[in-house]
């Protein structure tokens, strides 16, 4: 159990940069894979993890070049190994699993040929003895029907199967070390729990060892025996899983984990000051000094070196590590957020509402017969107060965003009404809109790198708005957008900047700052914090939170982040397939979720815990579409009951907790079940 | 790119950040040159009738086909013309007309293919099917006709070519507004409740105009070529206009005995299309639109 399969030694990693400098990405990392073990590498973007782990396999992307150290596997040096003897060892010794199975697998090729493909290349067996062992894979990774799975497309499967797929062809040449990189980021939650599951299964029956790269500790709790945190290109802990993830003794594991939203917290967790530094910048001192709290004049000169402390197992790069133990035990703190909305009006009513991406046809048109009967979004009714926080959740294909781009006016309804202030009704067309409903409706994207022009100045992107609703110019204009920029803890400075200067975090503040620029009553938050980092993940739903409380502006916030809808929101709204699941106040539907879909939903979030196991209830299918009749989730439904579930559209049933939900089952008895 | 991380907090101007593309172009040696082998033919151009030794269209029986000498530096042709003071007002013609004549290409097609972008559906297919209609006709031959209907002069050729070399710009320029159009930024603006002049005005043409200017450029040099095609073939501008298509179709028969008087203006030619090219090249990686990038493996 303890041979070392592989270990780093002193490995820096780095670029020219153009004025001839050398860049350090790596510096000086050290550590040790052993046989049977799962590591799991974690680290915010920019951190350096995927290089370090693709240097792992003796992959160094193009423009990089190893600086010093060696990466030995089984004594021998990959880096500086001849690309012939590499060969030989990717894909039999050391496997990798790619995050996006779906670009990863050839298009035009069927999977079975794939998978005969790396069996052809890594073992000696003949073609009737592949294609017995191409079901075995199949089999093993846990895919239905594995006979007629081989004679698919890859584009014939879902998000979760092609990383299946993935995984099978990893284990083709049984490599004793797998390198698995963000492999569940891009899905959803159920379907990442259940992935998440069988690698933990393969790693335990096959005895192979893992390297899990993730940006998330939610995932690398479940999996990993020992994890490394990065910080800046350096090793800034390491140790056993459990140690890490309870007690961390670095600052910055510390404010990482109080950063992550938690389901058994309510109430915003903590945000990092500042960003991570640029490679090169760090030039002496401690690489996390100035995000830190408990560093000290010490700090600033001098940089720590990686300490072993024995009695823990661990490794650690802090010169106060010692003050931190103390501090581990409010861990399971976070900030409380004050909720404004006793007996608040509503501002905001969607009725009935449906939404059809299918194309009328023009006679149907000329009838005005509806041609749809089976529309992406149905029969949505919510009533929005005012100063609220209302989350929309689902996992893909849910119509989350569908019913955000509705309210907005970016997509034309169906059916039913979308009625604003008064009972006025909104026009589905955005054109007809007057200009102070477009002003009191704005809309944050998720990734602020696509939703600010990149040839505008930060000045240029947040004037538009005050030119347009309000006729601003000049010095009033100026004056706005300094206010707007100290509203969202930005200085003065970045005005003349572009999009491309500032970091993801200060991209969304700009972003967020845009939106309010309008003085708006409703903001639609799409994703908002999907793309940034968990620590910048937390400074923004603070933010957030905090020109709420001080404006009294509504937000509808979509997630599939169901930790993170935990913190934010008042009251959640649950969504499968473009349907109403369940709907209420959010402390009642996390602490008692009545629907199944809820119940699975809740069941499969990974929190940052070895002890919290996910709950897989349900089978993790895709459906792509609405059925025709009945629940919109019998397919999957873990509690169903018969034939009623797949002929009658159930009830609404309201709960004495104020959740309602719709199921033919009773809630009483639902509430009971899930004990 | 790396360099873009450095922050500046200085608001700079637009003849600044102008000065600034021109800068990172020169940078590096293919570009430096390719920016003075235009700089210097955009010079001469300017200058030549100023410097002309002789009168371009002076015709002389006593000095046919002389060889390069102090008074001719370049020699003499066949009707006694100096070849010097032709070349030098020849690269005068090229430049005048496949100047004006890509300013018109980029326009016509940049403003079609950004409005193509734009409306999609139907329109942008009928719209497109015509203009790849148009590029299934030999442009020559088109051009052609053309001339023989309407005559040669500058007038007629300037806008043909401006029309015949756009097509490829409506492409582009379609493509680049596609890849703008579904960004969210628009889509914001959009939510806005901004017009839709505002919209293209603010926020497409700012992200599509480097994708069409390089274009242009690279148009640019190949318009030369074919402007200089039209003269050689008798169907560009009429002698006794100096230009350097029409000096080399003159001067091809008497190649074996007379060399110079086709060596000067094939040289000139091949050096300002080599120009163009480079400083189109420069052009694109300075505005960060590189079009040789290497596959990431």
């Amino acid at each position: 159990m303890n041979e070392i399969i592989e270990s780093v030694k002193n490995l820096s990693i780095g670029f020219n940069s153009q004025k001839g400098k050398q860049i350090s990405i790596l510096r000086n990392v050290s550590t040790n894979i052993k046989k049977g073990e799962t590591v799991g590498i974690v680290g915010e973007s920019g951190s350096g993890k995927s290089t370090l782990a693709l240097a792992m396999m003796g992959y160094i992307k193009q423009g990089l070049f190893p600086l010093k150290g060696e990466c030995l596997f089984k004594s021998e040096d990959l880096l500086k190994m001849s690309s012939r003897k590499l060969e030989k060892i990717r894909g039999r010794k050391i496997a990798m699993i790619p995050q996006n199975a779906g670009q990863a697998l050839t298009p035009n090729l069927k999977i079975g040929y794939q998978i005969d493909e790396a069996l052809r290349l890594h073992t000696d067996l003949n073609k009737t003895d592949r294609n017995k062992k191409i079901s075995e894979l199949l089999n093993k990774v846990r895919l239905p029907s594995p006979e007629t799975m081989a004679f698919r497309y890859p584009h014939e499967l879902s998000g979760g199967q092609q990383q299946r797929v993935a995984v099978a062809m990893a284990l083709a040449g049984k490599p004793d070390l797998l390198l698995l990189d963000e492999p569940t980021t891009g899905l959803d939650v159920t379907t990442q729990a259940h992935v998440l599951e069988l690698l933990r299964f393969i790693a335990k029956d096959t005895g192979t060892s893992m390297i899990y790269v993730s940006h998330d500790l939610g995932a690398i709790a479940q999996v990993s025996d020992r994890i490394v945190v990065m910080y800046a290109g350096e090793i800034v802990l390491e140790g056993p899983a459990r140690k890490i993830l309870k007690e961390p003794i670095h600052p910055y594991t510390y404010g990482l984990l109080k950063s992550i939203p938690k389901l058994s917290l309510a109430g915003l967790p903590a945000s990092m000051p500042g960003s991570q530094p640029q490679p090169g910048s760090v030039n002496k001192g401690c690489s996390f000094y100035d995000r830190c709290n408990l560093a000290t004049d010490h700090c600033k000169k001098n940089s720590p070196e990686l300490e072993q402390i024995k009695e823990l197992d661990t490794n650690v790069r802090c010169f106060n590590h010692k003050e931190l133990i103390n501090q581990n035990n409010n861990l399971q703190t976070s900030i409380t957020k004050k909720s404004n909305n006793s007996e608040a009006i509503e501002v905001l009513k969607l009725k009935d509402v449906s939404i059809s991406y299918a194309k009328q046809k023009f006679f149907d048109q000329l009838l005005n017969k509806i041609s749809d009967q089976n529309p992406t979004v149905k029969d949505i009714n919510i009533d929005i107060k005012k100063g609220e926080t209302i989350a929309l959740v689902g996992e893909s294909g849910s119509g989350k965003s569908t019913i955000l781009k509705s309210i907005a006016g970016l997509l034309k309804t169906k059916d039913g009404q979308i009625k604003f202030e008064n009972d006025r009704i909104l026009s589905s067309d955005l054109k007809m809109r007057n200009p102070n409903d477009l002003r009191a409706i704005q809309l944050i994207f998720q990734n602020p790198d696509e939703s600010l022009n990149p040839n505008h100045t930060v000045e240029q992107i947040l004037s538009q708005p005050l030119k347009l609703y309000f006729n601003l110019s000049g010095a009033e204009l100026k004056k706005n957008i300094i206010d707007l920029l100290k509203k969202v803890r930005l200085g003065e400075f970045y005005m003349s900047r572009y999009p491309r200067q500032l970091s993801g975090g200060e991209k969304q503040r700009v972003a967020v700052a845009r939106a309010f620029a309008a003085k708006p009553d409703i903001i639609l938050c799409d994703e908002v914090t999907s793309a940034l980092d968990v620590s910048v993940q937390a400074a923004v739903l603070n933010l957030l939170q905090q020109l709420k409380e001080d404006l009294g502006t509504t937000y509808v916030f979509v997630s599939h982040d169901l930790a993170v809808v935990r913190a934010i929101s008042d009251r959640v709204a649950v969504l499968y397939q473009g349907r109403l699941c369940e709907i209420g106040p959010s402390q009642n539907v996390y602490k008692f979720p009545s629907h199944p879909y809820t119940e699975v939903l809740l069941g499969a979030v990974l929190e940052p815990d070895p002890d919290i196991k996910p709950k897989l209830v349900a089978e993790d299918i895709v459906e792509e579409k609405p059925p025709e009749k009945g629940c919109p989730f019998q397919g999957r439904c873990p509690r169903k009951i018969g034939d009623i579930c797949n002929s009658e559209v159930p009830p609404w049933q309201i709960g004495e907790n104020g959740n309602a939900i719709r199921c033919h089952i009773n809630i009483e008895e639902l509430e009971s079940l899930q004990q | 790119m790396k360099s873009n991380l450095i922050t500046e907090d200085k608001q700079k101007s637009k003849l600044e950040k102008a000065f600034e593309i021109l800068k990172t172009m020169a940078s590096k040696p293919s570009g430096l040159i390719g920016l003075t082998i235009v700089l210097f033919h955009v010079v001469l151009a300017l200058i030549s009738p100023y410097i002309a030794p002789y009168d371009y269209k002076a015709i002389s029986p006593n000095t046919m086909l002389l060889a390069p000498s102090v008074e001719h530096w370049f020699g003499t042709d066949s009707l006694g013309r100096d070849v010097f003071t032709r070349t030098i007002l020849g690269g005068r013609t090229a430049l005048t007309v496949t100047f004006f004549g890509s300013l018109i290409a980029l326009l016509w097609g940049g403003l079609l293919g950004i409005f193509c972008g734009l409306v999609g559906g139907k329109i942008d297919d009928v719209v497109m099917r015509v203009v790849d209609a148009f590029l299934s006709i030999p442009w020559i031959l088109a051009m052609l006709l053309i001339v023989s209907l309407l005559g040669t002069s500058t007038e007629v050729l300037i806008p043909a070519l401006g029309f015949f070399y756009g097509k490829g710009i409506v492409r582009v320029a379609r493509a680049a507004t596609h890849d703008v159009i579904a960004k969210d930024f628009i889509v914001s603006a959009k939510a806005r409740g901004h017009s839709n002049m505002s919209i293209i005005w603010n926020e497409i043409i700012p992200n599509v105009r480097d994708a069409i200017l390089v274009e242009g450029a690279m148009r640019w040099s190949w318009m030369l070529l074919g402007f200089s095609s039209l003269s050689f073939l008798g169907f560009g501008v009429s002698p006794p206009t100096p230009d350097w298509g029409l000096m080399i179709s003159n001067a091809r028969g008497l190649m074996s005995f007379a060399y110079w008087s086709v060596i000067a203006p094939i040289v000139g030619l091949s050096s300002l299309i080599i120009g163009i090219n480079l400083t189109a090249d420069a052009f694109a990686k300075a505005l960060g639109i590189d079009r040789s990038t290497k596959a990431p493996v």
